[in-house]
């Protein structure tokens, strides 16, 4: 293009709100200089659904199955950050078995999100004979946490002050078997997603963070510690049980030796804290205490004390895809918290999306936005507007384009 | 990045305490304990005086550089409580503390400055507090909407519980003007 013509060498394509392979809507305007990504903006709301609003009318019990039903995937850690936030505004000390059971079903949670993402990030470079590998892997930690909490996603199991079933000596051989097979197929998926050809090629120095941005731009979860940030809330901070047990960071240098921040990093985190979480639930296993497992098994006598609570707190759980925090304010007048206050991890890794996406091209998108592993989602139809014609491109297209470069590297 | 200082919850509240003295109105920690081994964790709540706000998080950035989880709010009746939640210390096997930082803004005129430009990703929830509590948050570089859509009525907060809440959206559906 001749530099010194004065019409506009960059154009916008928009892209979303709806696109099925992440899993809820959101809407990029990317600034694009033929392929490569010079400007985006991201905007959000559209499955805005005044949650925090719906609880003004529900009491804190209730509240759990609201929280539960925030996202598909983390259903566990809305409602046990709101738990934790709960607690610690009533000051309600949570018994110990209690706190080890919270820990396994927080770590088989992270099991399953995991393995699901690594899916849909082999489906966006279009590798599928390995999202269907996975998510088969995927269908046996469902199994299992149906066998635990007699549900398959929104599993019910939080109550404030514990959990809501136990589990027995009778059940441990059947967990034990099904981390066996995790363990046995962790090793062929450490061996395609690390080793293979076609994953290095579409993710080493693609979508690159650094740690500067990462600290500042208020990152949590893998997206930060893949930048090299130790930042875990389960071993920052002493709940649950995670203060007793033997965890540490997860950062990408642990195995390659450097920290790059790119996608591949993203890759390295998650698929080493899947073997971190197999590890977590077997020494829970070991050293789970007897005895009670709910502070107050009368829920009456419960919703009685927190309606009396006049107090604030904060809870914060490490989700698989970083921290969730939520805020409570109970004015020990109503029945309903005064104040309830969702944080998601999404919600801190937007802006870090900028620094990543620009500068890659437009092939790229899929798997860079993916590899944050954003609990909201991209594209279903992009309309391209050059020189005032409009192409329209759909998520197919989107599709084929990230699957042509990969085909393109591999000659 | 250099090897950090761990700062402990009570060294935090000094170093708050000498420098701001009387526009720190109140300050406490709190701790919880949890597991067998009862490790602790330190939760700081401190209120503070609006006048000192930007001075307070300057403060705060140059003892350690936080991360900013949340900005979350209260409506009181008469004024708007904005909480600034930061966590301390990680990277650190169980010493992170919890900083919460409290602020009151009167309704009459709720204004707060941004730390944009010392917290870049405070961004995304200066814009969202703007929006649904209806404070004015003064250079704040981007001041679009970002969760509510463009054609939702102006003047509507959905978090505010007086006569600017979104009641009347609910219960006369027909009357909303847009």
């Amino acid at each position: 293009m001749n530099k010194t013509s004065v019409t506009k060498s960059t154009y916008q394509i928009p892209i979303g709100p709806i696109h099925p392979a992440l899993k809820e809507p959101v809407f990029f305007e990317f600034e694009l200089d033929g392929e490569k990504i010079v400007d985006v903006d991201v905007k959000l709301g559209h499955v805005h659904r005044a949650i925090e609003w719906a609880s003004r009318k529900r009491n804190p019990v209730q509240i759990l199955y609201l929280a539960e039903r925030i996202c598909g995937i983390c259903s566990y850690c809305h409602p046990i950050a709101f738990s934790l936030a709960v607690e610690s505004a009533a000051d309600i000390q949570v018994p110990e078995r209690a706190e080890y059971l919270r820990v396994i079903h927080g770590e088989l949670e992270r099991i399953c999100s995991h393995i699901l993402w690594a899916g849909v990030a082999a489906h966006e470079i279009g590798f599928d004979t390995v999202l269907y590998l996975t998510w088969q892997i995927r269908e046996k930690a469902l199994d299992l946490t149906e066998y635990l909490t007699g549900n398959r996603v929104t599993k019910g199991i939080t109550m404030i002050g514990g959990v809501r079933r136990d589990i027995t000596q009778d059940m441990i051989p059947k967990i034990q078997e099904s981390l066996k097979y995790f363990k046995d197929n962790f090793e062929k998926l450490r061996g395609i997603f690390l080793d293979d050809k076609t994953f290095k090629m579409r993710s080493q120095n693609c979508g690159i963070l650094t740690k500067e941005n990462a600290l500042k731009l208020c990152a949590v979860g893998p997206t930060t510690r893949a930048s090299g940030v130790k930042k875990d809330v389960r071993v920052d901070t002493s709940y649950f049980a995670y203060g007793d047990l033997d965890i540490n960071y997860i950062t990408p240098d642990i195995l390659t030796g450097k920290v790059n921040g790119d996608v591949y990093d993203r890759i390295i985190v998650r698929l080493l804290e899947v073997k971190q979480s197999i590890d977590l639930i077997e020494q829970c296993l070991d050293k789970m205490p007897a005895g009670p497992i709910v502070a107050e098994p009368k829920i009456a006598k419960l919703l009685a004390q927190l309606k009396k609570t006049n107090g604030e707190g904060v809870g914060r759980h490490e989700a698989p895809r970083g921290e969730v925090i939520h805020y409570v304010k109970l004015d020990g007048v109503n029945e309903a918290p005064y104040t309830w206050k969702v944080r998601a991890p999404t919600y801190n890794n937007i802006l870090p999306w900028i620094p990543m996406l620009k500068g890659n091209q437009i092939a790229d998108i899929p798997i860079v936005a993916a590899s944050t592993d954003p609990c909201m989602s991209c594209t279903n139809r992009i309309a391209i507007i050059k020189d005032g014609n409009r192409f329209e491109l759909n998520k197919e297209e989107l599709h084929r384009l990230s699957v042509e470069k990969t085909r393109r590297l591999m000659l | 990045m250099t090897e950090e200082k761990i700062f402990t919850a009570e060294e935090i509240v000094n170093s708050f305490k000498d420098e701001f003295k009387i526009k720190i109105i109140d300050i406490k920690i709190k701790k919880r304990s949890a597991g067998v081994k009862k490790n602790e964790t330190s939760y700081i709540w401190m209120k503070i005086d609006k006048g000192a706000f930007k001075d307070i998080i300057k403060h705060l950035c140059a003892l350690q550089f936080p991360h900013l989880a949340i900005i979350s709010g209260n409506d009181l009746g008469n004024s708007i409580e904005l909480i600034y939640h930061f966590t301390l210390n990680f990277g650190h096997p169980r010493s992170e503390t919890i900083l919460n930082i409290s602020v009151d803004l009167p309704k009459s005129n709720p204004e707060i400055e941004s730390i944009c430009d010392l917290i870049p990703g405070a961004l995304i929830t200066e814009r969202e507090k703007q929006e649904f509590l209806g404070v004015k948050i003064i250079g704040i570089p981007d001041d679009r909407r970002l969760f509510l859509p463009e054609d939702f009525p102006e003047g509507i907060y959905p978090w505010r519980r007086d006569e600017t809440g979104p009641d009347k959206l609910y219960r006369n559906l027909h009357e909303v003007k847009k």
